[in-house]
């Protein structure tokens, strides 16, 4: 009882009126690219799977074939401008069973994405937790595909490029707006105000240069595995650099 | 290699005091990668090093002796049952400087206490390096401390670094009487038995410091790693004297209640130098004309070499130490014997305090083995440990000068040091204020995952070292009216730091005789070797 009336009195007296408790703290978030930066594979890898598992002996055959003889010309795309190397990219899947690709998801998880996750991805993840992180990925693959990545590495949320599916059948457009480059630091940017995150306060993660805007906008950025274009922006920029592998 | 008996001749007990005076030869100076050669004012005091102690004659026989007639417990052999669990913990690479010729005393005493473990049926030994949130030591430097044989029988699995950030490898005891976090590694911990082997260099080293703060977390560090923690001690290589040795002394007394600790603490003499380099290690007087001509033909390799080259070239000299000295036993008995033994080499009788004192700052502070000596660690040796190297008062009068010859670059080692270049960059900028850095900063820098999975999985400081870095310079700040850095090559090193700047020695001499008074009196404190100094007022 005693104890009770102090408190009272402490809270009432004059000579602490001047106190005024800190503001909240707004929370933060610790973002992480996935191709390169958390597994070894890209979304070239992703639809490969699916291609090779198309169903039908031709549907394979012509798929793999197709996405073969692509490759000179993703690398060049990609190589070029992020953004229309997805927006080629993503017709590949027209015509794919929204239930299919769901389906395969964990499975292409199971075989290609599981066995690519870098060594050390788990454990810079967990240290982001400890932290109080809240864990996001943030990747220009289709989100069905790395939903299952997402749940086994344990992040809260996802950010990713979601499928436009008409009659339960992909048409090879992806809803808007793309997630690549400026379009992750504005999403990012979005899900902090969503969530009351404080951006400078936040992580990014990612091994690409093309990421720079995502790197960029938050407070703590990290390059991992870097390119030699964002490693050289690593160095002049003083951001630390990890290495997963 | 010149014999000692040869080097000592030169000295006499009380030669490390000179006055310079008319034909007083130029002094050397390190200046981070070079060296200073400088004639300084009449009447400047010149306080040198004493001459190296003799070695014991058999080393082996030396920790031999010490294990089987250790200071206030049972021999190490009687310690030991057949199938008990058996940790032992080394001085990581900080110790000593520069790292000593091989065979490294470390592995000297485990090869015999391995052989001892061995032959009574101790099998499960692990080996740790206690490096708290130091670095971790890289494969190479490893195996160079043990040597060949027991790396091939002992790493990866049974030798390696300590992780304070494993969260299932520390555990947290109870708490001391002043409510001080006590943890501590786990495998340590839950051992039967564990064998520190230390290597004192400075007094400041071993004792309860050795395994309460290299086997330790960042939880139970921040009870005296702290600027408050600091301001109260009044000399670090002074123990009794230190809050921050009181607070490591509670810790260690209760991780002795917990498990038994038997420590193996070696000295080491001040021979730093050796073979082609042994010159710098004696005063200018003695100096022949070879070494002279040595002398001239380093500087001017050096001057024509870039820096990394030189960094490189200096960090492949090993020290040419000898071992002085094996205590064991338990931690307070056995210390105090090592204590007594390291003031012996490394104390030196001073008649009263200096206006203005200059320190040559060399190329490796304990945090910059086969690194970089970065604006932080310039600032730590300036204000932490070349400021605090003394016995009772510092050598420098109260808001006197504190003249420090360094090149200051603004250089860091992003693999060695990634978050001390986010902390003067970005903290030092806002402020200098350790207290503030402390409450506002130290905990974020110390979770950042990024910084933490670069400690645990690279070779990087933890986020929170170049804080203690800042805490360790505090007193040296608080004491120092001025503290200039001679020949530094920008303004914005100096200016972060707190610091004025000159391009030479002479122009610092001046400006702080322009701040003291023309007839302030000066000292300069050759180090290295290392010196401690005991200053009667």
């Amino acid at each position: 009882m005693g104890e009770c009336a102090c408190t009272l009195d402490l809270r009432l007296s004059p000579l602490t009126s001047w106190y005024k408790p800190p503001a909240p703290m707004l929370s933060k978030a610790a973002f992480y690219d996935v191709d390169g930066t958390l597994v070894r594979t890209n979304i070239v890898h992703t639809y490969a799977y699916y291609a090779m598992n198309r169903g039908s002996l031709s549907g394979i055959a012509g798929r793999t074939i197709g996405t073969i003889a692509s490759l000179p010309l993703f690398g060049a795309l990609d190589a070029v401008n992020r953004k229309v190397f997805n927006e080629f990219f993503y017709r590949y899947y027209s015509g794919l069973s929204e239930d299919r690709l769901v389906t395969l998801a964990e499975d292409l998880f199971e075989d290609v994405l599981k066995p690519a996750i870098f060594p050390k991805a788990q454990d810079l993840i967990d240290e982001a937790k400890k932290a109080g992180c809240r864990i996001v990925l943030v990747t220009g693959a289709l989100d069905f595909t790395i939903r299952p990545l997402a749940r086994h590495l344990g992040a809260d949320d996802l950010i990713a490029n979601k499928m436009q599916f008409n009659g339960g059948f992909a048409t090879g457009k992806v809803i808007p707006p793309i997630i690549e480059g400026a379009n992750k630091a504005h999403a990012i940017r979005e899900y902090c105000v969503k969530h009351q995150l404080a951006l400078d306060k936040s992580h990014a993660y990612s091994d690409s240069a093309s990421d720079y805007a995502m790197l960029a906008i938050v407070g703590r950025p990290t390059a991992v595995n870097p390119d030699l274009r964002l490693r050289s922006l690593a160095r002049a920029y003083n951001w630390p650099v990890l290495d997963l592998r | 290699m010149r014999p000692l008996k040869t080097l000592k001749k030169l000295y006499d007990e009380e030669s490390h005091i000179i006055i310079t005076e008319k034909g007083s030869p130029p002094r050397v100076l390190f200046s981070g990668e070079d060296f200073l050669l400088e004639d300084l004012p009449l009447g400047t005091r010149v306080i040198c090093a004493r001459p190296p102690l003799e070695g014991v004659p058999n080393v082996k026989a030396a920790i031999r002796w010490a294990i089987n007639h250790p200071e206030g417990m049972e021999p190490l052999h009687a310690l030991l049952r057949p199938g008990m669990k058996v940790t032992v913990a080394l001085d990581d690479i900080s110790l000593p400087l520069p790292p000593m010729r091989t065979p490294d005393v470390r592995q000297t005493v485990l090869e015999i206490v391995l052989e001892l473990l061995a032959d009574s049926g101790v099998d499960d030994v692990h080996l740790i390096i206690a490096n708290a949130l130091h670095r971790r030591m890289t494969e190479a430097e490893m195996k160079r401390m043990v040597g060949q044989k027991i790396w091939d029988a002992f790493y990866p699995d049974r030798y390696y670094n300590h992780d304070a950030e494993d969260p299932d490898g520390m555990v947290e005891l109870e708490r001391t009487s002043h409510g001080e976090v006590v943890a501590l590694n786990r495998r340590a911990s839950e051992s039967d038995l564990l064998i520190y082997v230390n290597i004192n260099l400075v007094p400041m080293d071993g004792g309860h410091k050795s395994v309460g703060t290299g086997l330790t977390n960042y939880e139970s560090l921040r009870a005296h790693h702290n600027p408050k923690t600091i301001r109260e001690s009044e000399s670090y290589m002074e123990p009794k004297r230190s809050a921050l040795h009181r607070s490591t002394e509670r810790i260690g007394r209760v991780i002795d209640q917990h498990l038994k600790v038997f420590h193996i603490e070696t000295v080491l003499n001040n021979r730093m130098f050796g073979d082609q380099v042994e010159f710098l290690g004696k005063q200018e007087e003695d100096f022949t004309e070879l070494d002279r001509m040595k002398l001239q033909a380093m500087r001017a390799a050096l001057q024509r070499m870039p820096r990394a080259m030189k960094r490189k070239i200096f960090h492949a000299i090993p020290g040419a130490y000898s071992v002085i000295g094996v205590h064991a036993g338990s931690t307070e008995p056995t210390h105090d014997k090592t204590l007594e033994l390291s003031w012996r080499q490394y104390s030196v009788p001073v008649d009263g305090q200096s206006d203005i004192v200059i320190f040559g700052v060399p190329y490796i502070s304990p945090y910059n083995v086969n690194s970089i000596l970065n604006p932080l660690l310039l600032q730590v040796m300036g204000c932490g440990y070349l400021f605090n190297l003394n016995r009772g008062v510092p050598l420098v009068k109260k808001g006197g000068v504190i003249i420090l010859c360094h090149p200051a670059y603004d250089e860091f080692d992003p693999e060695h040091h990634p978050s001390y270049i986010e902390f003067f960059n970005r903290l030092l900028p806002e402020t200098r204020d350790a207290m503030v850095l402390e409450h506002k900063y130290e905990r974020e820098f110390a979770t950042n995952p990024s910084y933490v999975h670069l400690y645990r999985k690279g070779n990087a400081y933890h986020g929170a070292h170049p804080f203690y870095m800042w805490y360790w310079g505090e007193n040296g700040r608080q004491w120092a009216g001025k503290i200039i850095v001679a020949g530094a090559e920008n303004n914005h090193v100096p200016e972060l730091l707190g610091w004025e700047r000159t391009d030479t020695l002479s122009e610092a001499i001046e400006e702080a005789r322009g701040f003291m008074g023309r007839s302030a009196t000066i000292s300069l404190v050759k180090i290295p070797p290392i010196l401690q100094t005991d200053v009667k007022v």
